[in-house]
């Protein structure tokens, strides 16, 4: 009874999700602002990427709240951790094998540079702060799981979390202070395609790798060390 | 491409169903890590490349790496 009770409620909402899938017209441009984005973009805000120049130069302000969201997170997981178990508990782990140390060692340094190109170029390639610091952070937890040994220091990387924070927002008031809008971009824009240009965009794009891979390792960190 | 793009689905249907029903929950994370990996491959057939770089990095890598860390500090079994 109860699960020809569930197949039914599946049905219906299958049924549902079709029927109002049926009339979205995939495909056709309802609003003129994506056409403005991709024909102006690259001319308004210097970045090739057009992706970038949304992000960073159209709406830099939401990406100021996510960016705040992360840092919230952060803060929570932090607290919830610490209160758990005051004092951390020293777990037995066994080394990993010379290979997979040896391997990790390699590949550190290899996936750093990865995601610090990444953010770096994220007015001209795809990708951007976002994902270079989930890449940045991606090869700490690799350094974390292969070397036991290893382990961040924790008031460095809080202090680059907090040099990226005070940057993007120091960027933002200077830009008030300048232009009458918060986040202006008030550096010469350059030729596009250039590693300089897009005036403030790399900048910002920068402070935001440094903040996200720096409070996502913070993140694993946590979860490794203190609980 | 469109060959490609359906057997990539029906790989990823195939691991999210085996994510649910695995007992084992190291194997059913692996599963749930293909099924993101999968994900970002899609989305740069799409041409979303920044997407399939998140969806890369956050859910295949760190998602993945912290549900390991979860499932080792409680149980590996699911009864």
């Amino acid at each position: 009874m109860r699960k020809l009770f569930v197949i039914l409620l599946l049905l219906i909402i299958a049924g549902g999700i079709t029927l109002s899938l049926k009339e979205i017209p995939f495909g056709i441009p309802k609003t003129k602002i994506g056409d403005h984005f991709i024909n102006k973009g690259v001319e308004e805000t210097g970045s090739v990427n057009i992706v970038t120049s949304v992000v960073v130069g159209y709406r830099g302000f939401d990406t100021l709240g996510e960016i705040t969201v992360l840092f919230a997170a952060t803060i929570g997981l932090g607290a919830v951790i610490g209160t758990f178990r005051k004092n951390s508990v020293n777990r037995e782990v066994e080394a990993a094998s010379l290979i997979v140390y040896t391997g990790c060692r390699f590949l550190f340094p290899v996936i750093l540079l990865v995601g610090t190109y990444i953010f770096i170029h994220g007015h001209l390639t795809p990708g951007g702060g976002f994902q270079g610091g989930a890449i940045i952070a991606s090869a700490f937890l690799l350094m974390y799981l292969g070397c036991s040994n290893k382990r961040i220091k924790e008031n460095l990387s809080k202090t680059v979390e907090m040099i990226g924070g005070l940057t993007f927002i120091a960027v933002g008031i200077i830009g008030l202070a300048i232009g009458q809008d918060f986040l202006f971009n008030f550096l010469p824009k350059g030729e596009p395609a250039e590693l300089l240009s897009a005036g403030i965009i790399p900048i910002v794009y920068i402070a935001i790798g440094l903040k996200v891979g720096s409070e996502l390792a913070g993140i694993i960190d946590n979860l490794i060390q203190k609980s | 491409m469109l060959i490609i793009v359906t057997i990539l689905v029906l790989l990823m249907i195939v691991s999210a169903i085996a994510a649910l029903i695995f007992k084992d929950l190291i194997s059913a994370v692996i599963a749930a890590c293909i099924v993101s990996l999968i994900a970002a491959v899609l989305f740069y057939f799409l041409q979303a490349p920044d997407v399939a770089m998140a969806e890369a990095a956050i859910g295949a890598a760190l998602v993945t790496g912290i549900f390991v860390i979860a499932v080792k500090r409680t149980k590996r079994f699911e009864e």
